[in-house]
């Protein structure tokens, strides 16, 4: 018997029956849906003979347009996965007074965590990142990224991760430490499961994945525009990727090393952050919200930048403070690494420490104060057009305001010490994340999603979502400042003070109005998809845009421009239609060229299924399939490295083509204009 | 459509410096790699400042075990320095030779890098398996712990890097001085010199300074 344990061992490490919890009716019921889903989409997929298409129209694809749309699938796949876990919560915590209510512990315990990684990690990241791969290209004026197939493997590496973590729903089980894993809890010894493991592996593939996708887009940004495009004539949208990706390549090395220290504490033993030989478990909160405040504004700066853009358009005026935008958004950049200890100000590192702390998260309020004056100097004067991305941008600034002022609130240390940990700071972050990131994520996809698909949403079901989505955010967020005022803490799974238990409903019934708002996008995209004629955008610029992106057909052809755009000045497209001086344009019979575009690479995809396997084996400790997956990858990259075309071109005779389908489109729009 | 009411305030340049530069366009191809390669570097010396913060941190809590200067020998370790530093020099006789498509200077400049590298690695190697024969090892204490992740974290990008070059040797060898294989060759020739100015950290803060404690 012996013997045959040890055999057992080493083949599947740590992994038996009891993995798959079949006691636990609730992840059990999930995880069979979601299999069961997964499998009737593969089924109809090969059937109906979609997957060659899927292979190598999005797979294998490595043209940024196509990365965007599918980080965004992931993150909004991923949101609906979170938001449940949402739901989950508000119900235990209205029916959980003096009572279990119907979530055991160590299973709420898991939703929260779970929850929190998630939206950061798989939602608003992808997010994100997904808009900026979409769009920063076609607002720069060129044909593609930097590394065109280092970013399918970014985005590759990233679904990896959110499969791990969804793996982790019926294979073992997650992590109950909350979405950082503080240590001493997330040790061996207070956390000897796998759910700490899932979590940190599947963050330190999903990291690798967002580095790559930070330096590809420093790259781009810095080294790739079109002709003209000074710096002080980028897009705003383009500056603030440009700042949210540098604290990426800044910040994110950070996390890798603590979770890396993490698991050396875990699997060998190691004494970083223990509570024996010396380990110090502050070094764990200081490196890891030394990565967490950037973070945070690694999410909200594209937001910042996708607002300025929709405020712009749809009050038909040029941005208001242009410079003094640009300066506020690398002001942020810079501070955001100042800041990091007013996540623990009750660590007691004494009062002139966290005075200064203090100061230095008052300071990032000023910048981020300019930003909603420009926005609203924007507005002032102009012709505003309330088409739902703008609603996203005006429900954003109201609530984002609120949300900073009780930040402002929790900045100052002696409030701090009341506030901590309590649900008055779990509304406050939701405030700025959910008001700033999910609404910006929000706006911009509504903004973009014709120029990615050559056609409109439904804007009756997007008011709709719109107006449910904000109703549902305050009735659900401000009983939680009021319930943190009374004292609440933050991740109860039942508690015992009558007074709470009022706000906990209403709570709950905010959650209730937030899921009608996500039922009536999921409603906006159905109806959209199915009149897409007669929503069919031919023009390319649907909205009156005035940045390049809108200078090209709708979904743009995959070399983007047919040539690359001469810029001129501020708003480039706009200036452009203006001035009517159609060089590019207008000009009939202009000399087309070959275009070289990089060659559709399965790299990404491939290099993902190994880190898959490798993932799931360092979280089994089967130590075969480690090696395995490890030399696996590293073959992906040599065998990629060895290959002797990475380039295929486009005839001159197809991009004339191409573009004069667009240019046909565009000259009545412009003349259309003219007689206006 | 109100196109006619902002004509005025379209275009940059709005308080009439007259200094606007116009930016020439997207950089060449080779000029991208080597640029997003400097900034993987930074991104990969943040990473290693944390070890280096968690070494600092760390360094008095020997939990009753061994210090720094009980363990450390200075001989092995000036061997390891004079071979990374001759290893960056070797290197750039090698790219100076891939620029100019000699092969067999090339081929020699790699060989005597990887061996060096090599030699560095058994130095380091055999450094870490006498301390934890002595019982010393990383769990020993928290100032073992944060010493093994750093020299060790150095140590894994030097393998790493061996397997790169090794690589590079094979590609020349069968696609020869090839545009891509010369990017990939100035990369690694950053990654190399990068892993050498780690070792000066490494070195000051670890070896020279522990060993006066």
């Amino acid at each position: 018997m012996p013997a045959v344990r040890t055999v057992e061992a080493m083949m599947l490490g740590k992994l038996d029956w009891s993995a798959i919890p079949f006691g636990q009716p609730i992840p059990l019921i999930a995880g069979a849906v979601v299999l069961v889903a997964i499998l009737a989409v593969l089924i109809w997929v090969v059937v109906k003979g979609h997957l060659p298409y899927l292979w190598h129209e999005w797979i294998t694809s490595v043209d940024h347009k196509r990365i965007g749309v599918m980080y965004i699938l992931l993150a909004s796949v991923m949101l609906l996965r979170g938001g449940s876990d949402a739901i989950m919560m508000r119900i235990q915590q209205a029916v959980a007074y003096q009572s279990q209510g119907y979530l055991p512990p160590e299973h709420y315990n898991q939703i929260f965590s779970a929850h929190g990684t998630i939206m950061i990690f798989f939602t608003a990241m992808p997010f994100v990142i997904g808009l900026m791969n979409l769009v920063v290209p076609l607002q720069l004026g060129v044909r593609d990224v930097a590394f065109p197939t280092l970013n399918s493997v970014g985005f590759w590496l990233t679904a990896t991760g959110a499969l791990l973590v969804n793996i982790s729903l019926v294979v073992g089980e997650f992590a109950r430490t909350g979405w950082l894993a503080f240590p001493p809890l997330s040790e061996l010894s207070y956390s000897p499961g796998v759910g700490v493991d899932y979590y940190a592996w599947s963050l330190q593939i999903s990291g690798v994945g967002t580095l790559v996708a930070g330096i590809n887009l420093v790259t781009t940004v810095l080294k790739l525009r079109t002709k003209g495009m000074n710096y002080l004539r980028m897009p705003m949208f383009c500056w603030t990727t440009l700042a949210s990706n540098l604290l990426i390549v800044a910040a994110f090395p950070i996390l890798t090393a603590t979770l890396a220290m993490l698991l050396l504490d875990r699997y060998l033993g190691f004494h970083f952050f223990t509570n024996e030989a010396g380990g110090n478990v502050m070094m764990f909160m200081n490196l890891i919200w030394a990565w967490g405040h950037p973070e945070v504004y690694i999410l909200v700066l594209p937001a910042f930048g996708i607002f300025s853009e929709v405020v712009s358009t749809f009050s038909g005026k040029a941005l208001f403070g242009y410079r003094s935008m640009v300066l506020a958004t690398m002001a942020i950049c810079v501070i955001s690494f100042m800041v990091w200890l007013h996540h623990f100000f009750t660590m007691g590192a004494g009062p002139d420490v966290n005075a200064i702390f203090g100061i230095a998260s008052m300071i990032i309020a000023v910048p981020t104060g300019v930003k909603i004056y420009n926005w609203l100097f924007t507005m002032y004067g102009g012709r505003i057009r309330f088409a739902t991305p703008m609603l996203w941008a005006v429900g954003f600034m109201v609530t984002f305001i609120i949300g900073g002022l009780t930040g402002v609130l929790v900045a100052v240390p002696p409030a701090d010490f009341m506030l901590h940990n309590s649900m008055f700071l779990v509304a406050h972050f939701h405030n700025v994340i959910i008001g700033g990131v999910l609404f910006g994520a929000f706006a911009g996809f509504e903004y973009w999603f014709p120029k990615a698909f050559g056609f409109r949403l439904d804007e009756r079901w997007g008011k709709r979502a719109f107006w449910f989505t904000f109703t549902g955010f305050y009735v659900t967020f401000v009983p939680l400042y009021v319930a943190g005022m009374l004292g609440m803490t933050r991740r109860l799974q039942h508690y015992e003070v009558a007074a709470w238990r009022p706000w906990m409903i209403v709570a709950a019934f905010g959650m209730a109005v937030l899921t009608i708002g996500v039922i009536c996008q999921i409603m906006q995209l159905v109806v959209s998809i199915r009149n897409r004629e007669a929503l069919r955008d031919r023009t390319g610029d649907p909205w009156d845009g005035r940045s390049l992106e809108w200078a090209t057909s709708s979904p743009p052809p995959v070399f983007n421009f047919a040539f690359h755009p001469d810029v001129r000045g501020e708003d480039a497209y706009w200036d452009m239609k203006v001035a009517a001086q159609q060089q590019s344009l207008d000009h009939t019979a202009p000399e087309y060229h070959d275009i070289e575009m990089p060659k559709n690479s399965p790299t990404g995809f491939v290099c993902a299924f190994f880190a898959t396997i490798m993932g799931f084996a360092l979280i089994w400790h089967i130590w075969w399939m480690v090696i395995l997956g490890g030399i696996g990858a590293i073959a992906t990259f040599v065998v990629f490295a060895w290959r002797d075309h990475d380039e295929y071109v486009i005839p001159a005779a197809e991009v004339a083509r191409i573009d004069r389908i667009n240019l046909e489109e565009r000259r009545g729009l412009v003349s259309m204009a003219g007689m206006i | 459509m109100s196109m006619t009411a902002t004509v005025g305030r379209a275009h940059a340049d709005p308080h009439h410096i007259g200094l606007v530069v116009e930016h020439p366009g997207p950089a060449p191809k080779r000029t991208v790699t080597a640029y997003g390669f400097w900034v993987f570097l930074l991104s990969d010396i943040v990473m290693f400042s944390c070890f280096f913060a968690a070494y600092a941190v760390l360094a008095d809590q020997t939990a009753g075990g061994p210090k720094g200067s009980e363990i450390f020998e200075q001989r092995n370790v000036a061997i390891e320095t004079v071979c990374l530093l001759l290893s960056s020099f070797t290197c750039g006789m090698a790219s100076i030779a891939a620029d100019v498509r000699n092969r067999f200077w090339f081929y020699l400049g790699m060989a005597v890098t990887c061996v060096l590298g090599l030699i560095f690695l058994a130095i380091e190697f055999r450094e870490f398996a006498d301390l934890v024969s002595r019982g010393y090892g990383p769990s020993r204490s928290a100032f073992l712990t944060s010493f093994f992740s750093l020299v060790g974290c150095h140590g894994l990008h030097v393998s790493a890097g061996i397997l790169w070059l090794l690589t590079m040797m094979a590609q020349v060898f069968a696609k020869g001085f090839r545009a891509d294989v010369l990017r990939r060759m100035m990369c690694f020739a950053l990654f190399w010199h990068a892993l050498d100015i780690v070792w000066v950290g490494v070195f000051s803060v670890v070896y020279l300074l522990g060993s006066g404690v």
